[in-house]
């Protein structure tokens, strides 16, 4: 009777709950483990098996894990700091003053969103220059090369939308020379300046975009894109781990 | 005669399942380009709520003769030169940063790129690509000086006082 009851308790790694959830059970079999990973939904990105030379720090740097973890500072600040900014053109400066001098660890919370942006836009490039350099960016892997790109393009948009929100003159002019460089395209250059802007000089509508830009949809845009490069990691083959590898 | 009879259809080249996907796709292609459209139209604004390209700049005589009157809030210089006033844009023609007038040299300089400038707005050193923009300068029936920052002169045009 007691025997039966502690099988029927939901208690603790394998009990009932635990089991509801992770359908795989304990890790206890190469099989179960393997399980584990292919059926949750955030692991299944990730290959179920690495090899372990792969895992050593020498072979990446773990520079593409260290760009993901500064993304997930930077979410995990940044929707904080929303909620004490204004992005308006007469409290935009003062809202960011006040993070910094009146609201409880806001100094904090803001240091790390612009240490770590700093930090990411470094890391990308770290992680492009060590990818270009091993030659992993070769076949099998050449699209994910692309889907990198893309992301370094986003981690450059997200560092110049976010450039703006200050709202004070290193900003303003940082933008103004920059929309500037984007009216030097031929044809369709001051078309874009234009609407970007979303008027003829950085003024509240420009604001506003940015904001909508660097708290909404590029940072949307960054996930979607991040999961694909995960996912093409093992559908690729794994981690480039090295000259012997046997391509097809 | 016991086989079954199958439609054939008008044109023998296009089956009817070709012609479905034909219509789906033309359908998807032609609301792509629907939305297109919508976008840019609906992220261009149609009012602006930006300060107005004509400035009022005052009397003349706020202006003597050999002197250069820079105004931040318009970014404009006005210079009384012997040949009458002129109205010159501060905006620097590298990447549009607001230059200042440097009387202890006599100079225009922008603090971005250091571009700098003569007083009648011809470059001095890059890496402005071009001279500072002249601009249409008028007097207004109440005698004020009118400045429209709107577009560049292509020849210099001055206000004689």
């Amino acid at each position: 009777m007691a025997d039966t009851l502690e099988t029927q308790l939901p208690r603790g790694r394998g009990g009932r709950v635990w089991q509801s959830i992770f359908r795989s059970g304990l890790g206890d079999t190469n099989l179960r483990r393997a399980l584990a990973i292919q059926q949750n939904l955030f692991l299944h990105l990730a290959s179920v098996k690495v090899r372990k030379r792969s895992l050593s720090f020498r072979v990446t740097w773990f520079l593409g894990t260290l760009s993901l973890g500064t993304f997930a500072i930077l979410v995990v600040t940044g929707v904080p700091l929303m909620l004490y900014y204004h992005p308006s053109v007469p409290q935009a400066y003062s809202d960011m003053n006040d993070l910094r001098f009146v609201v409880s660890a806001g100094l904090f919370l803001r240091n790390l969103h612009r240490w770590s942006a700093h930090s990411m836009v470094l890391l990308v490039f770290a992680h492009m220059f060590k990818v270009f350099y091993r030659g992993a960016y070769r076949p099998p892997r050449e699209f994910n090369w692309v889907i990198g790109v893309v992301l370094l393009l986003l981690t450059l948009f997200l560092s110049y939308t976010g450039y703006l929100l200050p709202w004070d003159q290193l900003a303003f002019w940082a933008i103004t020379v920059g929309s500037n460089l984007i009216s030097a395209m031929p044809i369709v250059g001051a078309r874009i300046r234009f609407l970007i802007l979303g008027g003829n000089g950085v003024n509240a509508n420009a604001l506003l975009r940015f904001y909508v830009l660097h708290c909404v949809i590029l940072p949307l845009a960054a996930v979607a894109f991040v999961a694909i490069h995960f996912w093409r990691i093992r559908k690729d083959g794994g981690l480039y781990h090295g000259g012997s590898e046997r391509h097809e | 005669m016991s086989e079954p009879v199958r439609k054939e259809s008008k044109n023998p080249d296009v089956s009817r399942r070709q012609a479905f996907v034909q219509l789906g796709v033309g359908s998807i292609c032609a609301a792509s380009a629907g939305a297109m459209v919508f976008g840019y139209e609906f992220l261009t604004p149609n009012v602006l709520y930006e300060p107005s390209p004509i400035v009022n700049a005052g009397k003349p005589d706020g202006y003597p003769p050999g002197t250069v009157t820079q105004d931040l809030p318009s970014g404009l210089y006005l210079v009384h030169g012997s040949e009458g006033l002129y109205a010159l844009s501060a905006v620097c023609t590298h990447l549009g940063c607001l230059t200042a007038w440097k009387p202890e040299l006599g100079i225009v300089a922008c603090p971005c790129h250091g571009s700098k400038f003569r007083r009648d707005g011809s470059k001095i050193e890059g890496p402005a690509p071009r001279p500072l923009r002249w601009l249409k300068i008028w007097l207004s029936d109440e005698g004020d000086l009118l400045v429209d920052r709107s577009e560049e002169l292509s020849r210099k045009q001055f206000v004689r006082t």
